[in-house]
């Protein structure tokens, strides 16, 4: 049973890191790319990081599987950030049918 | 079986990426680009050290997921400061 979820969260993992590397060769910008890459980490890694933990049970090796799920659930907002900011500043455009854009609005007034 | 079905799964992500990465029309794509790789290659070394019983590849996917972190950090701060032609 225990083997189960853990395969299942695994198999959840595998398909949501390819979907959003998909996602990633895919969508139109870089703003957009970074919604994809979020996929990857949060749906991919760290889901089978989950279920590498869940499958070994209370031991070394799957605490420190869930200090890195930790870290990179922390880390990962934070360089998504980071990286949307330095290509806004450094004037890459958005896609052409984007609706909005808050930032520059606040830049011109 | 399935452990390896799962690493084969998050290679082929790793190589879409990789793609992007080389064909990114700017920068930051790029830097995404390595981002998606970066998180990647810490799942793979965490099944590696599965498949194969040791277990200092979870050591090396700690110290690679804190160092790939610093490096992101590092390249949008020397982005930051250009122009997207320079």
């Amino acid at each position: 049973m225990i083997e189960l979820i853990a395969y299942l969260f695994l198999g959840v993992g595998g398909a949501c890191a390819l979907i959003g590397a998909m996602g990633i060769l895919r969508f139109p910008d870089v703003y957009n790319r970074l919604h994809a890459n979020t996929v990857v980490v949060v749906g991919g890694v760290i889901m089978t990081l989950f279920g590498v933990s869940i499958l070994y049970g209370l031991s070394m090796y799957s605490l420190k599987a869930l200090l890195i799920a930790l870290f990179l659930f922390i880390t990962n907002p934070v360089g998504a950030h980071a990286i949307a900011r330095a290509a806004h500043k450094s004037g890459v455009k958005l896609w052409p049918r984007s609706v909005v854009d808050k930032l520059e609005e606040e830049e011109k007034q | 079986m399935i452990l390896v079905g799962i690493l084969i799964l998050l290679i082929g992500a790793g190589l879409l990426c990789s793609v992007r990465g080389v064909l990114g029309p700017t920068a930051p794509d790029r830097v995404v680009a390595f981002d998606a790789i970066t998180s990647l290659i810490v799942a793979v070394l965490v099944i590696l050290g599965v498949v194969y019983e040791a277990s200092f590849y979870i050591d090396v996917a700690l110290v690679y997921a804190m160092l790939s972190f610093l490096g992101t950090l590092a390249i949008a701060k020397y982005l930051e400061g250009r122009r997207v032609g320079d």
